[in-house]
């Protein structure tokens, strides 16, 4: 029986959980000995401009190396263009968090005493905070540019005509509110220039090859002069791709104190320094006719960048995913992308594709309610059929593969919808102030839609072990041991005789690494395309040791030796033998898995909570979830992925939320202040399997990174809508807070009473 | 000052600065670095070590306090001889970890609350484990593995 598709625990989970992981902080290679530390000063003002920075004092401060502003550094910013974004602050700043001087002391316990000694003369402007207070534009960030708008795509101009011939027309902004990545293990790097005139930069990132880049074209050298590390990495969620520019700084200083530097951030830092995701304001204008049929789908996305847009592609993504798993006749997208005086904006678990889905998902709930049919009937009316696939999407999507309505049904029989229904009903005659609320998402998403490959490389050794490298960069996902269950399957060599690296730019100089749900379907396809060329190699070698034709030879997979078809069971060689004689010393075979096509994986949840109307407050009792990405590898990380999905996409519904006040001052910037999701406010996760394969790459799967925080975000908020809609409730933005909740009721009270 | 602190059943001596932290102490005096640092208010528990037996976040405690004391790490939990302690084994079975830098702090809040209740619930469980913060599981198996670890049926 093939190990893959069985439950396998995890190769990487021995060290963690014995001498925990080795992350930025905890290295202590030679090159760092007596390493320097550095911390950033940042601004606490959300827009100002800098009048001087006096750093003498902070000069004379115990242990101090250097204190470096902009004009020390001389670094071109980064873009080129009328949005560049200084390494350090030079002249404005535009957010608080942002970095503004750099010092760099001996120990570590002095750099909060030299830092506080940065006397920075901020002469303050007036902040943006607000999205509206932007597109208004009567306080630009960049004068040169001209507006706060730094991006205009999609439609130049709505067309209302493509809601001619609809019954109910219903119109909802549904804000998706900005929230913080916050994994565990905050930003990091450790810089050392070596003799040699090589910078090695490790770096708490998801993707050190672009990180190399990044750091080589900064600071002005060739990528043959970087070579950057990704040790353990304490979670990314999309805010550590690449290298942050702290990063760049950091290796300047290194380089010109010619001392190693190393730095981790704090986690206040980390809450308004790294980048923060989502941040959309989406207003979307559903119209059909009241059997269910929707006829015409507007989606209008306002993009909140923060202070310096670095991700321009997440609006254009939600426009992409728009229509979700609807066939929608007629389709209308904009987006708009703004700078305030706000944390930049970033990837974060599902980057995009969440911010569509939630969009689509309210607006399903609202025509439904609007027309008098249950939600799970209306989605049921308008999904796409699965005879329709490949299935070409009005804004340009190929979905590969679906079966969008199995999977609602699945959910909905395993949660037992219909007994679900009868008691919120029976609550709601009885008067019971608990209500019970039943919110449903479907949706699909794209993985691996960068369209770039992957690398891989396998080697086996005249002992018969085997060394694979990838491009993909994990950091808590399990993909080490999926990628060695693929090998096992593959080569019929034992796990414990599979070693899986990555991570560092020297072993693996040619990657794309880790995001958007890419790496079981690019890294694994080419590390099964490496596995298959070194078993063509072998099978040269083995004709050759056993006098038989290439083509009469067979590997059994199952034990892992190589033999001439109908021959004997003596016959036999092994990897061993076969790798002892081969050319170099191994057999090897390092390939680029290049036909990157985009999956799409889809699911559906349920969700189940109390809401009490009396406080406001809400319990998230049950998640009922299918997410199907095709073949499973490991359920026991598939699952596992699954989970972690559902917690985060459940706790932007329920909890978390950044916010700032008028002046653009921070108010969630420590995790005292920030609803982080614990244990307590989560329910156990039902999970419901389902298999839809693809035909897109060589494993037939989907990515399962992102999924279920797509889909358990609406599932939730619909829940609490759902919950609270007996008593006039049409929406509510999230978080569900109870103060929100208290507060819509209070409103839509007041509307009943009159 | 001078502090001398039982670390895993070896005394660890140094002389530090008055304001250390028994997490820095941990880590750069004792040299043990699976102790991780998630804050600074007090928030995550990737800190959390047991002082004397109960389970401290050691970025809130002063190593001057707990000079003359004994502390444990998840360095100290498996045997001599390498074998898991049940919270550890149980943390891998059930896939209780994915990045890894809770889960030296996840781990002895656990131990910790099974000391103190050796047959929770789930709900228990969760409630127990409020202090320690996870971004990657969405805590289902962290739960799980708490009650495999108290010798209680997984069944979900």
């Amino acid at each position: 029986m093939s190990i893959v598709g069985t439950r396998v625990v995890r190769q990487e989970d021995r060290n963690l959980i014995t001498a925990g992981g080795t992350y930025v902080d905890d290295l202590r290679p030679e090159a760092l000995s007596g390493a320097a530390h550095a911390v950033f000063v940042r601004s606490p003002i959300a827009h100002a401009r800098i009048g001087g920075i006096d750093v003498s004092a902070a000069k004379e401060a115990p242990g101090v190396l250097g204190v470096f502003t902009a004009a020390d550094l001389g670094l071109a910013p980064h873009p080129a263009g009328p949005l560049p974004e200084p390494w350090l602050a030079d002249g404005l700043v535009r957010y608080v968090g942002e970095p503004v001087a750099l010092v760099v002391t001996e120990e570590r316990y002095q750099l909060a005493d030299a830092a506080e000694l940065v006397d920075v003369d901020y002469e303050p402007l007036q902040a943006v905070v607000t999205v509206d207070a932007a597109l208004a534009g009567e306080t630009l960030l960049f004068p040169e540019h001209g507006s706060n708008v730094v991006q205009v795509h999609g439609a130049a101009e709505f067309d209302d005509a493509i809601f001619d011939g609809c019954e109910v027309v219903v119109t909802q902004t549904v804000l998706n509110q900005r929230v913080a990545p916050a994994p565990l293990e905050v930003r990091g790097a450790a810089c050392a220039w070596g003799e040699d005139g090589r910078l090695t930069a490790w770096l708490s990132t998801q993707n050190a090859q672009m990180a190399r880049g990044q750091l080589a074209a900064s600071l002005g050298v060739g990528e043959e002069s970087v070579r950057v590390i990704a040790p353990d990495v304490g979670g990314g969620f999309g805010a550590k791709i690449g290298a942050d520019p702290e990063a760049t700084v950091l290796g300047w200083a290194a380089k010109q104190l010619g001392r190693a530097v190393r730095w981790v951030e704090s986690r206040s830092e980390n809450l308004t320094a790294m980048t923060h995701g989502r941040a959309q304001q989406n207003t979307v204008t559903i119209g059909g006719k009241r059997d269910g049929t929707v006829l015409a789908y507007r989606l209008d996305v306002i993009q909140d960048a923060g202070a310096y847009p670095r991700l321009l592609m997440l609006p254009t993504l939600t426009e992409l995913m728009a229509v979700g798993v609807y066939r929608f006749p007629r389709v209308e997208t904009r987006s708009r992308a703004v700078v305030t005086t706000t944390t930049p904006i970033g990837a974060y678990r599902g980057a995009g594709r969440p911010e569509a889905t939630a969009a689509v998902e309210r607006a399903m709930d609202r025509f439904a309610a609007e027309i008098g049919l249950d939600p799970a009937e209306v989605r049921r009316v308008n999904f796409i059929r699965p005879e329709q696939f490949p299935y070409q999407s009005p804004t340009g999507a190929s979905y590969d593969t679906g079966e969008y309505a199995a999977a609602l049904d699945k959910v909905l029989d395993t949660a037992g919808y219909a007994e679900l229904r009868a008691e919120q009903q029976r609550r709601r005659e009885a008067g019971d102030p608990v209500e019970l609320g039943l919110g449903i998402a479907a949706y699909v998403e794209i993985t691996g839609g960068d369209g770039a490959g992957e690398s891989g490389r396998v080697d086996i050794h005249p002992d018969g072990s085997v060394v694979a490298w990838t491009g993909s960069s994990p950091h808590g996902q399990g993909l080490g041991t999926s990628l060695a269950m693929l090998l096992a399957d593959r080569l019929g060599v034992p796990l414990d005789k599979i070693t899986v690296r990555h991570g560092d730019t020297d072993e693996v100089p040619n990657a794309v690494g880790t995001f958007g749900s890419r790496s079981l379907q690019l890294g694994g396809s080419a590390i099964r395309q490496a596995a298959d060329e070194v078993i063509a190699q072998a099978r040269e070698l083995a004709a050759e040791l056993l006098e038989a034709a290439p083509d009469d030879l067979e590997l059994d997979a199952g034990r892992g030796v190589w033999q001439v078809r109908g021959a004997p069971a003596s016959t036999v060689l092994s990897w061993a033998e076969v790798a002892g004689r081969a050319a170099g010393g191994k057999l090897s075979a390092d390939v680029w898995f290049g036909d990157g096509k985009p999956t799409f994986p889809f699911g559906a949840h349920l969700a189940v909570v109390e809401v009490d109307t009396e406080t406001g407050k809400v319990e998230l009792r049950r998640i009922v979830a299918v997410d199907d990405a095709g073949p499973i590898v490991n359920p026991l990380t598939f699952r596992g992925q699954r989970h972690g999905g559902l917690g985060q996409g459940a706790a932007q519904a329920l909890l978390e939320v950044v916010t700032y006040d008028e002046d653009g001052n921070p108010t969630t910037a420590t995790l005292a202040d920030y609803s982080f999701v614990t244990a307590a406010e989560l329910p156990d996760f039902e999970l419901v399997d389902m298999v839809t394969p693809t035909d897109r790459n060589l494993l037939g799967v989907k990515g399962i990174g992102e999924a279920a925080t797509i889909g358990s975000t609406p599932a939730v908020h619909n829940a609490v809508i759902d919950a609270l809609s007996a008593r006039g409730v049409k929406h509510l933005d999230m978080p569900t807070t109870p103060i929100r909740v208290w507060a819509a009721l209070e409103e839509a009270g007041k509307g009943s009473a009159q | 000052m001078k502090v001398s602190i039982e670390v895993n059943g070896r005394t660890v001596t140094d002389e530090v600065p008055d304001r250390t932290l028994l997490v820095h102490f941990l880590r750069e005096t004792a040299g043990l670095t699976a102790t991780n640092i998630g804050c600074d208010t007090t928030s995550c528990g990737a800190c959390t070590v047991l002082l004397d037996g109960e389970s401290v976040k050691s970025c809130t405690v002063l190593a001057a306090q707990a000079d003359g004391h004994a502390v444990t790490t998840v360095e100290g939990l498996s045997g001599a001889d390498g074998d898991l302690h049940p919270v550890q084994r149980a943390f891998r079975e059930q896939h209780g970890l994915q990045c890894g830098f809770c889960t030296p702090g996840m781990i002895m809040a656990s131990v910790s609350l099974l000391a103190d209740n050796p047959r929770p619930t789930r709900d228990d469980v969760r409630a127990g484990l409020e202090g320690n913060l996870c971004r990657c599981t969405g805590y289902h198996n962290i739960v799980s593995a708490v009650i495999d670890a108290s010798g209680q049926e997984v069944d979900r």
